[in-house]
């Protein structure tokens, strides 16, 4: 079906925002080329399509460029109606909570975790630590009040605000090695960690999921570059 | 037209540019509601119950729903009330739309709002406001040839965009920092006049004279919260 629905997508392999549009276009059973972008020289191609922001996930679609995961995630939602199941609930008050939680994720649960991991002191890390727990106990207060018992945040079916969190899986469990915490404890959030594994164990997910011990590496990897340009940002 | 129409309630603070997007949104859409001024030196129950988690406005209440989020509420009236639509109907437009009040939201509103409040002698500042300039003629080149980001008819991101169009002017005549001039920025300047004159918006903007006390009043706060927050 080449020519009226040419979809690529630009991206980087440990990238969470990346995965997050490989698991919408999986789910929705879309075909499309996969560009393998090294972030430190960046593509002709990525620099004229994201011009802005200059980084990964972009999807092309048709020759046109589409940026910013959650952006990207509502576009296939939209210009593949017919196609496969929708991310989004149709009531418009079900998508106002599912933006709503997409949007808390992004900006209070990252920040925090990005905090976290900028602390240079004990002290430091251990409120960064502090406040990133708060907003996993918020999100887990989320599944358990909006999911009402059922298997997803989207329902009986995965949606919009599953595919958000679920591109950070990867991450979420090379972090369990990296830095020693659990940030879904089966202990303290069992909602949460219930529906990790349920969520990466789907047939349209599992493929897509990144090797964790190769995230491991690549974070150690990045931690040793960042402790030898001295300060972090 | 049905007898049990669910009541519509905003609550807000004054002065603030994303109660605005909210205010404006409902009008657009002929939607009738009542106003709730909140004040965020003492927050009420009423906006502690319904936003719990952020504890800010705007916050919609329709019937027994709570909507929270300026940008979210935008896309929830869109979605509900019939009238123009705010967002295109095309979904790469849309997609579009949404790409740019994202940027307005995360990248640009950080060194615009610090240009502002950073002290003169302070050895950033001249970073922030060429960061900020730049991210203007971004936004200048997306309006080359239309009369407001949505094309004919104020649409999602011209709302999206309305602290640049009314806050901006107030905000550099507090600060004593001039970005916008018509020379470098003419669509853009263009852009914010017509925002602001516009027949629907006008209503639910705070008047300039009584915007310019209030900002005024917390030029000292702002610039101790600029302070602070450089190194986040």
């Amino acid at each position: 079906m080449a020519g009226s629905n040419d979809l690529k997508l630009l991206g980087m392999w440990a990238s969470p925002f990346v995965l997050r549009v490989k698991l919408a276009l999986s789910l929705k059973g879309l075909s499309y080329e996969y560009v393998e972008e090294d972030l430190r020289t960046k593509s002709e191609l990525l620099l004229k399509s994201n011009p802005v922001h200059k980084k990964v996930p972009v999807l092309i679609h048709n020759g046109k460029p589409v940026c910013e995961s959650s952006v990207i995630l509502q576009y296939i939602d939209e210009a593949f109606a017919g196609t496969g199941p929708s991310l989004l609930p149709v009531d418009p008050y079900e998508r106002a909570m599912a933006r709503f939680w997409a949007a808390y994720i992004d900006d209070k649960m990252m920040a925090a975790w990005n905090q976290a991991s900028k602390a240079k002191t004990e002290e430091e890390k251990a409120e960064a630590m502090k406040q990133s727990f708060a907003t996993v106990e918020t999100l887990e207060g989320a599944l358990r009040d909006c999911g009402k018992g059922k298997p997803f945040f989207g329902g009986e079916d995965v949606g919009y605000v599953d595919v958000v969190l679920g591109g950070l899986l990867g991450w979420i469990r090379a972090n369990d090695e990296l830095q020693g915490v659990k940030p879904f404890d089966p202990e303290r959030t069992p909602l949460l960690a219930a529906w990790a594994e349920r969520f990466w164990s789907l047939e349209a997910v599992e493929p897509q999921m990144p090797d964790v011990s190769k995230l491991v590496e690549f974070g150690k990897m990045l931690q040793a570059r960042q402790a030898a340009a001295g300060e972090g940002n | 037209m049905a007898t049990d129409v669910p009541a519509v309630k905003l609550i807000g603070w004054y002065g603030s540019p994303y109660v605005h997007r909210a205010e404006v949104a409902l009008r657009l859409k002929g939607v009738p509601y009542e106003f709730i001024r909140d004040d965020p030196i003492n927050k009420s129950e009423l906006l502690l119950q319904h936003n719990p988690i952020h504890k800010k406005v705007p916050v919609l209440l329709h019937g027994d729903r709570t909507i929270c989020e300026s940008l979210v509420i935008l896309e929830y009236v869109d979605e509900t009330f019939d009238g123009p639509p705010l967002l295109p109907v095309d979904p790469y437009e849309r997609a579009m739309a949404r790409f740019w009040a994202h940027f307005i939201d995360q990248k640009f509103a950080r060194p615009f709002w610090m240009s502002f409040w950073m002290c003169e002698d302070d050895e950033h500042k001249e970073a922030f406001v060429k960061e900020a300039k730049g991210n203007l003629a971004i936004l200048e080149e997306q309006l080359k040839g239309r009369r407001f980001f949505g094309g004919d008819a104020v649409g999602f991101l011209d709302v999206a965009a309305c602290g640049l169009a009314h806050w901006l002017g107030v905000i550099e005549e507090v600060s004593g920092v001039t970005l916008v001039n018509g020379d470098e920025f003419p669509a853009f300047c263009k852009w914010a006049k017509a925002y602001v004159n516009d027949d629907t918006v006008k209503q639910s903007l705070p008047d300039r004279d009584e915007l310019l006390a209030f900002f005024s009043g917390n030029k000292e706060i702002y610039m101790a919260l600029a302070r602070a927050t450089l190194h986040k």
